[in-house]
Order: C-alpha cells, then sequence, then structure tokens
C-alpha cells in the first residue's frame, strides 16, 4: 500500500489494542500487534485474534482488565493455529448458511511467539496451513520463550545467554542452529510466507496488506526484540532490528507460492559481528575462548544463506509452484 | 483499587466481555524518563504515533496533539525515530512535584 | 405427542452418527482413532452425500480436534468431536479449557482403554481420567442408549443454565461395533427437540468484542472455578426436564441412574455402560432361583448423583460395585465415590468392589453370578479389591 502515514492517521478510528497493557517499555509485540489491525482496519476488514500463550497474551489480558477491542480467544500454548481453523471455519459455515451476516469482511489473525511456534506449536501451525484455512498468522520471534524469564528455543541463535542453555565455561551457549522457521512454511507451498522486522515498518505493513489479501494461508516471521533478555535499550528496538537485516541475519524477503522475493536489498553490508555486539545477550559469548570462531562461522552462514535467497530469487521468478 | 468482585458477579467462563478496560490501569507511574514534546519542531509526520508500543502518542485528523502521559512508560522509541528532534527524554524526576 | 419412529439395524457408531446428522453441528473436527473411527466415517459420508450441513476440519490430531472445536464453539457455531482411549488422552489439556470456558460441545466417546501397553479394546480408564475436567459425563448401555443420550445431551449442554460439554460414552466394539436395533426419530422431530444452536459471547460478534481465556492470577482463578462448580448443581434439574420432553415425544424415560428389578433387592450390583445389559439378564435368572438381587444402572456419573445412590442404597444388604477401570493406589472410581456416598445413610450395607473388562477382558454371566453370591453370603471386604476374569 503506497503508505501515506498522513491520511491513514486522519482515516484511524479507535485503537483496537489499547494502552494499559502490561508488556515492557520498549517490547516491539505490541507494536506489531497494532501495526496489523491497523492494515486491517485501513483496508475495511474486521478482525478476529487468535493468541498463543506468551507474552502478548499475557500481558494484554490480565483478569479483569483486556487491552483487546476485537474479539480475542485465548486457548493454551501450541494449539492457536488449530484454534483459529476452528473460527474461521465457524465463520464460513455459519456466513453460508445465513446464521451471520456481518457488514464487513472477517479476517483471522493469529499472534504467537517462537515458543508457540517452532517448538510445542510446529504441528498446528503445519495442520492448519495444509488444509489451507484463510488466516494470517505473526509469529513475534523474540529467539526464547521470554515471558518464562529467557529459556531457548528452537528460534535462538546459537552463541545467545538464555538460562537453559547458558554460556558457561565449557559449553558456549546453545549449539544448534536456529530453525528457518519461513522456509518450513513455504514448504508447505500453497502460502505466502514472508519475513518481517520491526525496523522495517513500512515493509511489515505491506506484507500484512499482502497476507490479508492473500486467499489462503499466510505467514509473516517478525523480528521481535525483547528489551530485557537481549539486553538492549528501551528505545532500541527498531534500529536493533534494522541492523540484523543489515547484517544479513535477518533477510527481509518473501515466497509467495514458492516464488521468492527480497524485499530489500541493503547498499551497504554491516559484519555480523556489529548486531552481536550490540546486544548484552552475547556478552558472555564474547568472552568466550571461541567466541572469534563462533562468530566467523555464523558471517559465514548468513553470507551462504543470502546467496542461497538471491539463487532463489533468480530461480524461482515468475513461477510460482501452485496458482 | 475497586473491591474484588465474588464469584456470583463475574461473567462466566473467565470471559471479559468490556472490551479495552486495559485503560482503567495506568502505566504511567512506570516511568523514569519523560517524552517532553516540543511543537514547534513538530512537523506532524504520524512517525512517533506509529510506533508508540503504548498508544500514547495522541493525534487528530493527521495533527499532533501530545503525549499520553497517563500510559506512556517512557520507553523513548518515539525520541528516537522523531526526524526533527521534537522530542526530548528527560528524567521523570525533573516533574515530581 | 410420541411420533412414528423408523426402525433400523444399526451398530453403536452408526446410532452416534445418526443422533449427530440430526443435530446437525456446524462443525466437526475429529481425528480417527480405533475404536471411534466408524462414527466419523458414518457422519463423513452423510456430509458428502448432502444429508447433512456440516463443515469438516480434518485435523492432525486429537488435541488439535478439540483446539479447533474449542475455537469454532467460541465463535458461535454448533461444534463437535469424537474419540477414544489415547485420543481423549492426548486433548486432555484442551478438554479441561473448554469447560472452563462453559462451551456446549457435546463429544461421543467411545470407551477404549489408554496405553500402555497398547489396546484397543473397552475399558473406562480413558473417561474415567476426566472425571475431574468439568464435563458432564453420560453412559449408555447399547445402541439405542447412543443415540438418545446424544440429542439429549445437545440440548442439556446449551440450555443457558448450564452451558457446559457434555461426554456421551459407549463401550468400544461392545457397542460401537455390534448391530442392534435402534428406533431413530425424524428428521423433523428430533431437529425441533435439539432446537436451535444459541451462541453466548461470541467472537464472531464483532460489535461486542469479548476475550476469551485470559490471564487469573491467584485473585480471581478461585471464582472463576466455583463458577464451574455452581454450574454442574444446575445440570440435574435441566436435565430432569430434558428427559421428560424426551418421553413424550420417544416414548423412551431416561433419569440419572436406572434401578432394575431393586424394589426388594437385597443385593445391588451397581455399574456402568454395556455389561448392564448382560447383568440384567443375571438378574433375571438369579430372580427366577428366588434371590432377592437387583441392578442400579449408573447412566450420570457426573455430576455425580449422590442423592440417589443414597436414597435407593441405603438399607441394603449388600452392594457390589463394578468398575471397568482401576485407579492404581487407590480404589476403584465407581467404587469409591459410592462407598462415600453411602458414609451417612441410616443403614450402610456391606460393600464390595470388583475390578472387570479391562482392555477388553469379557464379562461372562458367571462371573457376575460369582460376585452377586459374594454378596448374598455376606463373603465381601470392603477393603479389598476383587477381580472377576482375571488369570492369577
Amino acid at each position: 500500500m503506497p503508505l501515506n502515514l498522513v491520511n491513514f492517521a486522519k482515516v484511524h478510528k479507535e485503537d483496537l489494542l489499547t494502552s494499559g497493557h502490561r508488556l515492557c517499555p520498549g517490547c516491539a509485540a505490541p507494536m506489531i500487534a497494532k501495526l496489523a489491525l491497523f492494515v486491517a482496519e485501513n483496508l475495511g476488514y474486521d478482525v478476529v485474534v487468535a493468541n498463543a500463550t506468551g507474552c502478548l497474551e499475557v500481558s494484554t489480558t490480565i483478569f479483569p482488565f483486556t487491552a483487546w477491542k476485537v474479539p480475542w480467544i485465548h486457548n493454551a500454548f501450541e494449539n492457536v493455529a488449530a484454534t483459529i481453523s476452528g473460527v474461521e471455519t465457524a465463520y464460513r459455515v455459519l456466513r453460508r448458511k445465513g446464521r451471520i451476516k456481518p457488514d464487513k469482511e472477517i479476517k483471522f489473525i493469529a499472534f504467537a511467539g517462537d515458543g508457540g511456534t517452532y517448538d510445542i506449536g510446529l504441528q498446528s501451525l503445519s495442520g492448519a496451513v495444509e488444509r489451507g484455512h484463510d488466516f494470517l498468522y505473526i509469529l513475534y520471534d523474540n529467539e526464547g520463550y521470554m515471558n518464562t524469564g529467557n529459556q531457548r528455543s528452537g528460534s535462538t541463535p546459537p552463541g545467545s545467554y538464555t538460562t537453559t542453555a547458558p554460556v558457561g565455561k565449557k559449553i558456549p551457549g546453545k549449539l544448534q542452529l536456529k530453525k528457518n522457521i519461513v522456509e518450513i512454511m513455504a514448504g508447505h507451498e500453497n502460502i505466502y510466507a514472508a519475513t518481517a522486522a520491526i525496523g522495517e515498518f513500512m515493509d511489515y505493513m505491506n506484507k500484512v496488506e499482502k497476507a490479508l489479501k492473500f486467499k489462503g494461508p499466510s505467514f509473516i516471521a517478525v523480528l521481535s526484540p525483547c528489551i530485557r533478555f537481549w539486553r538492549i535499550p528501551d528505545d532500541s528496538a527498531l534500529d536493533i532490528t534494522k541492523l540484523a537485516v543489515e547484517t544479513k541475519y535477518w533477510p527481509l524477503y518473501e515466497v509467495d507460492r514458492g516464488v521468492y522475493r527480497i524485499t530489500k536489498k541493503p547498499r551497504q553490508f554491516k559484519p555480523i559481528k556489529e548486531f552481536i555486539e550490540a546486544q548484552g545477550r552475547f556478552r558472555t559469548l564474547l568472552k568466550h575462548p571461541m567466541a572469534s570462531e563462533i562468530i566467523d562461522e555464523l558471517q559465514e552462514y548468513v553470507d551462504r544463506r543470502w546467496e542461497r535467497l538471491l539463487i532463489l530469487e533468480e530461480a524461482t521468478k515468475d513461477k510460482p509452484i501452485t496458482k | 483499587m475497586a473491591k474484588l468482585k465474588g464469584w456470583r458477579e463475574l461473567p462466566i467462563g473467565g470471559l471479559i466481555v468490556d472490551a479495552g478496560n486495559a485503560m482503567e490501569y495506568k502505566t504511567g507511574s512506570w516511568r523514569v524518563m519523560r517524552p517532553v514534546y516540543t511543537r514547534e519542531k513538530c512537523i506532524d509526520c504520524m512517525l512517533c504515533w506509529l510506533i508508540c508500543p503504548d498508544m500514547s502518542i495522541i493525534q487528530k485528523d493527521g495533527k499532533m496533539i501530545g503525549i499520553n502521559y497517563d500510559y506512556c512508560k517512557g520507553c523513548g522509541l518515539c525520541a528516537k525515530i522523531c526526524p526533527k528532534n521534537a522530542i526530548e527524554m528527560k528524567p521523570e524526576t525533573e516533574f515530581q512535584e | 405427542m410420541q411420533v412414528k419412529q423408523k426402525k433400523m439395524a444399526i451398530t453403536g457408531s452408526e446410532a452416534a452418527a445418526h443422533a449427530m446428522r440430526q443435530i446437525e453441528p456446524d462443525v466437526v473436527a475429529a481425528y480417527p482413532i480405533t475404536p471411534q473411527s466408524p462414527i466419523v466415517e458414518t457422519f463423513a459420508k452423510f456430509v458428502a452425500d448432502g444429508l447433512v450441513d456440516t463443515e469438516m476440519i480434518p485435523v492432525e490430531s486429537e488435541h488439535s480436534a478439540m483446539s479447533a472445536v474449542v475455537g469454532a464453539a467460541a465463535a458461535g457455531a454448533r461444534a463437535m468431536t469424537a474419540t477414544s482411549a489415547n485420543g481423549l488422552a492426548l486433548m486432555h489439556e484442551i478438554v479441561y479449557i473448554a469447560a472452563s470456558l462453559r462451551l456446549p460441545i457435546v463429544m461421543p466417546i467411545v470407551n477404549r482403554a489408554l496405553s500402555a501397553p497398547i489396546n484397543i479394546h473397552c475399558d473406562h480408564s480413558d473417561t474415567m481420567a476426566e472425571r475431574d475436567s468439568g464435563w458432564i459425563q453420560l453412559f449408555a448401555e447399547n445402541a439405542q442408549e447412543v443415540y438418545d443420550l446424544i440429542l439429549i445431551a445437545a440440548r442439556l449442554s446449551e440450555h443457558d443454565d448450564v452451558r457446559l460439554p457434555v461426554m456421551v460414552n459407549q463401550d468400544g466394539f461392545i457397542i460401537s461395533h455390534g448391530v442392534e436395533v435402534v428406533e431413530i426419530l425424524d428428521d423433523e422431530t428430533a431437529k425441533r427437540f435439539v432446537g436451535e444452536h444459541k451462541a453466548m459471547y461470541p467472537l464472531l460478534d464483532v460489535e461486542n468484542p469479548v476475550t476469551y481465556g485470559p490471564l487469573d492470577l491467584y485473585d480471581y482463578y478461585f471464582e472463576h472455578k466455583r463458577q464451574q462448580i455452581e454450574a454442574m448443581k444446575h445440570v440435574r434439574k435441566v436435565f430432569d426436564e430434558i428427559v421428560k420432553e424426551y418421553e413424550e415425544i420417544s416414548g423412551r424415560r431416561y433419569d440419572v441412574v436406572e434401578p432394575y428389578r431393586l424394589d426388594d433387592a437385597e443385593c445391588v450390583m451397581v455399574a456402568l455402560g454395556s455389561s448392564n445389559g448382560t447383568i440384567k439378564y443375571v438378574v433375571d435368572k438369579m430372580r427366577e432361583e428366588g434371590h432377592k438381587v437387583g441392578l442400579l444402572k449408573v447412566t450420570m456419573f457426573r455430576p455425580f448423583p449422590k442423592d440417589k445412590f443414597q436414597t435407593l442404597l441405603n438399607g441394603r444388604k449388600a452392594v457390589v460395585v463394578l468398575d471397568r477401570s482401576a485407579s492404581f493406589g487407590a480404589e476403584a472410581p465407581l467404587y469409591s465415590e459410592i462407598k462415600s456416598a453411602l458414609y451417612e445413610v441410616a443403614v450402610r450395607p456391606l460393600m464390595g468392589s470388583y475390578v472387570y473388562g479391562l482392555g477388553g477382558r469379557d464379562l461372562t454371566p458367571e462371573m457376575i453370578r460369582k460376585a452377586f453370591e459374594d454378596a448374598l453370603t455376606g463373603d465381601l471386604i470392603a477393603d479389598e479389591e476383587r477381580y472377576l476374569g482375571l488369570r492369577e
């Protein structure tokens, strides 16, 4: 959408995610949710939200308060995709049977953290995508189980400090690579999958628009810094994700039914070391005797991954797998 | 602090039917730094309003009105993103009576 | 006014599928598991043939089945699923959530033993593990009861004063795969009995947004649970009204318990499920021989009809309770709850606990007779759990 922010602001009616929630100052998650709701509102949709257990869910709905002014359901940790499948199916059936006659089209958005997506929620997400439900799944990826105090998840990068994979004298933190969730999602073929970063919010909002208009399942993985556990300043969420994009740590791209397109090609790349040094969660890694080897490996990895993306972009241009 | 409701007074199933009532909980007391806004420098670009995680930037019809200190947690993102330095972060203690 | 009904020779699974067809759920999300599969398969054929307007969600696990049903019910649709054994165990987490969110879901359960070792045959361990979940639990003796109880359950769960999910249990293979003569109401009468689905706080009502499933801290959780306890207390009154209405259209009378030749019985057997059929046969035989025996069949297990046991078992000489599940480290579930119900009755009977049929082990008339004979001779030890059909 050619986003004219001033026009956007003018037509905005009311905050569908209100103030008064208890997420940390500077947290990216409410920004991610807020912008998605803005885009939906702007496109003329009503929204029903399902939320997996995690920071966003817990901090916005501490009984008796709710910060949501849209219909919202939290079921359990690992089943947000299955839950939204049920809601979306009910919508189609009830509309077909004439039992509901909504004024505007209703769109279904599932919010989940990396906990409820990469690990415990992967089955439910995969099933929902395979069945082709029409919903948007927004992953706010803060690379750990942050709500419960920074335990490692399948999304935690190697070398980062988490309580269940701490960097100690012997073992330098998490040894496994971070799962590539967008590739996993793209593998379902009939899907629109993309990465996004909160620091590049225009790109994110464009992708939300594309995803909402996509007929079928869509998935956006948004890099969402956790101020507390990435150990970064309160006001740095946007900048750190911009840095993530510039260091190839988090390339911004989309896969639309198999067609790869990189949506931001930085003119100047920065070394991954800069991204690592900017965050306190890598501080113990930097002091580790194997630190430079690990960082070199990581640099090679992001370089190779970027090369691969360029090749995929070239190879799949205008060749969608499904209609 | 309102008196807590007994089990007979609550809606069933743990439901919250009063949408958006989180606004009864004022998070402004969390603040350590306060954003101070200078109208003269502002160009109404709406960037701070767009990204404020606490919906504490008030605008009407595309014109900046001010900052809602009832909820602002003082994260400083607005000051950081402002292209005209129209927002400055100052210690909250400067504004205590 | 009793209506003309159609006699069909069908299995318990098919009876369940017919009941579901007449309830006409909007959404059915189910995952196959032996011996529940025929229910979903028969129903899927009804859908494919256009006999019922339901959207089926072919979920990838039972956990997702119950999750999708919760989503659909919260959205405001009539939603159902069905399962057995480990499938029920897998959805356990969400089973509790469904009841806590007060969603009117009806779920046929085909009772099968829980693993390990893996066993596909009948026992009640699967449903007993859900005793505390907040669901209403009904047990069918035969295919006719399966059909009737599912229709009754649909009315019960959606009633304003109840709003709780219901499990309708039938013994795996014994009822689910056994062909019996079942009388089916005509579609119009059945649909009129079940009524239109009334959604409460639907998610799809975007004008009135609600929040389902918030975080409770220690200042509210207790009160929310007390509400659930209260809802269970309304079930009996509503059930009595519904079964009365059902009797008028079908001619079949249901109650939370079914006394069989109980009036002057000295020795009473209590049991759940299909075994009641065999027990009735033995009761008849033993009555012919002059023994004063009777049966108290249990139809509603949750909420537990304590008052019925107190009234009907007070003053008997002996009560033997048959359990088709064990509670490791404690007394068998039905036995333990009945014994506790009789704690304060004026004249407490002798009591005996008999565990039988685990993993589909057959219960024969001889075994039932043995239990009755123990009761008649007073050879019962309340603290001793005995086993029928076990190889020592």
